[in-house]
């Protein structure tokens, strides 16, 4: 793919990232947000943040399958779109639920499993989001930022809990997420165990 | 001659035309994928296009200017707190048998026609009766009742009910010493309330109240809301409402009351048990497992404010209570 392809795709991920963001403060802006505005933001922006996250840890098993070896030019993008809304998420939940009251964030938060959880999944996000230039993967080298950035795993593991806590009885669309999460995951492991060459497997636990 | 391998200088794209192309297209996608992602957003959140349309039911007539309100703000029966608007009332719902979604229930709701309607108030009681709604809506004169609602999700509402207080339909039907609870049936009937084809609760809807709660005045059946028939999605044609309690206690679209000996089972409690209780009165000090009580969102308002005891009706009610672990009787 050439390089300037490569930059307009990163232009429709960011054009197309913003879109729900913008039809959110539109909507806002004509009070057409329902009868919980707050509930709604919050709920939106979760959802983003679940939805770019899936699409991140989308970019491998697609590349691996297809071939596409550019698809991985997109995923650095991808994640940080799912920081920044989870990230905006947090500060709707400060702002709107909390109405800015750190001492009811904060006791709030470790009252809650469905919030500790959620900060987990947010938390587990900083170091990846700092470690997304160019010079901190030179930085730290290609196998311990690989092993670092595993915590997408765990920030999207966390993500789809703290969703499914929330709901009261209907949850299938936490289910979706949670199998599409499944399926990408479970792609991870499998090809692990596919990938264990034969010399790495012990044949007997003699020596 | 020229080479035939190469195009004639006049068939090659000149490179401003080309990159123009380019251009074109990449314009083209994008404009394109970003009305997509467009379409796709208003698709999962349909809120910011829906057309509310505003329900019209009729007015009901005889509604009484309370006399007991008016001369004795004790009663609870007229909160003095800012009325929700009524478009917020019919628009925020949780009636699963027409979806779980609270802003999509006035609209899979619209067309729930409530002809024919019956009541049957039967069990331990003197006089079985199948009441027609005419019958049971004759039982006492429609008063207007402005109540607080709290629902156990942590939003809530102050509502002008249109009802009566359920004690008159009991003292109609004439309950046996043996009667210790009520118990309370919605309409089952998937046809007509497509939430039932799936299984999210276990259908129908039931609920219950202790006798002495059933029979409190600040407990009513309501037919009516801001001086008209409730809409569908508010339970039409008759409901119970509990100000007291969280709202899920308040059972709609009724169609069967029925007294017994024993606590009736209640489906957000079977559903489970450690979240929902049978009492599942309104209390800032007992938190529900996964979020805290202590606080609500009042609709239409910015930030929280502190949820009351017993919803504001401690006064009225914490009497039926006394000496009770409201903890464990939550």
């Amino acid at each position: 793919m050439k390089e300037s392809d490569i930059r307009f795709g990163k232009l429709l991920i960011l054009v197309n990232g913003l879109i729900p963001l913008a039809l959110l403060i539109w909507d806002k802006s004509q009070n057409k947000l329902g009868a919980n505005p707050q509930n709604f933001i919050i709920l939106t922006t979760g959802m983003m943040t679940l939805i770019f996250l899936i699409l991140t840890l989308a970019v491998t098993p697609l590349r691996k399958i297809t071939g596409w070896n550019w698809l991985l030019q997109f995923r650095r993008m991808l994640g940080l779109f799912a920081f920044f809304y989870g990230s905006f998420h947090f500060l709707c939940f400060f702002s709107l639920d909390r109405a800015f009251s750190v001492s009811s964030t904060l006791s709030e938060m470790v009252k809650r499993k469905y919030l500790i959880i959620g900060s987990i999944a947010l938390v587990s996000m900083i170091p990846l989001a700092i470690t997304s230039t160019n010079r901190m993967i030179k930085r730290l080298g290609g196998k311990r930022w690989r092993a670092l950035h595993r915590l997408a795993y765990v920030a999207a593991t966390a993500g789809v809990i703290h969703y499914y806590m929330q709901v009261k009885a209907d949850v299938r669309q936490p289910l979706v997420f949670a199998a599409a999460l499944a399926i990408l995951l479970g792609y991870r492991i499998w090809n692990f165990f596919l990938n264990r060459r034969p010399a790495d497997v012990p044949v007997t636990a003699k020596k | 001659m020229s080479d035939p391998k190469r195009n004639p200088p006049d068939e090659i794209t000149s490179p401003q035309v080309y990159f123009n192309r380019r251009n074109f297209i990449r314009a083209g996608i994008l404009a394109a994928s970003a009305v997509a992602t467009g379409v796709a957003y208003r698709e999962l959140n349909p809120i910011g296009t829906s057309t509310k349309k505003k329900i019209e039911t009729a007015a009901i007539s005889g509604i009484q200017t309370n006399s007991i309100a008016a001369t004795n703000n004790d009663s609870g029966f007229f909160v003095n707190e800012e009325q929700t608007s009524y478009e917020k009332i019919t628009h925020y719902n949780n009636f699963y048998e027409f979806s779980t979604d609270k802003e999509e229930v006035a609209e899979a709701a619209a067309n729930f026609k409530t002809d024919g309607w019956k009541v049957s108030v039967e069990g331990l009681v003197q006089k079985t009766k199948v009441f027609d709604l005419d019958d049971i809506l004759k039982i006492a004169p429609p008063e207007e009742r402005v109540y607080r609602m709290r629902c156990v999700e942590g939003w809530s509402m102050v509502i002008p009910w249109v009802g009566f207080s359920l004690s008159k339909l009991l003292d109609a039907v004439q309950p046996l010493s043996s009667a210790k609870y009520v118990a309370f049936e919605t309409l089952l009937d998937p046809m007509r309330m497509p939430g039932q084809k799936s299984a999210v609760l276990d259908w129908p809807y039931v609920e219950g109240l202790r006798m002495d709660e059933a029979m409190h005045p600040l407990t009513i059946l309501a037919s009516g809301i801001y001086g008209h028939a409730l809409p569908p999605q508010d339970g039409a044609p008759i409901r119970l409402v509990v100000p007291w309690k969280y709202g899920f206690k308040g059972i709609k679209s009724i169609v069967r009351i029925k007294l017994i000996p024993a606590q009736p089972r209640t489906t957000w409690s079977d559903y489970a048990p450690n979240e929902y209780g049978f009492y599942a009165n309104v209390n800032p000090h007992v938190d529900h497992p996964r979020w805290s009580q202590a606080t609500e969102q009042r609709i239409g308002e910015f930030g929280r404010r502190p949820t009351l005891m017993f919803n504001g009706y401690e006064e009225q009610v914490g009497h039926l209570y006394a000496g009770m672990d409201l903890r464990k009787n939550f």
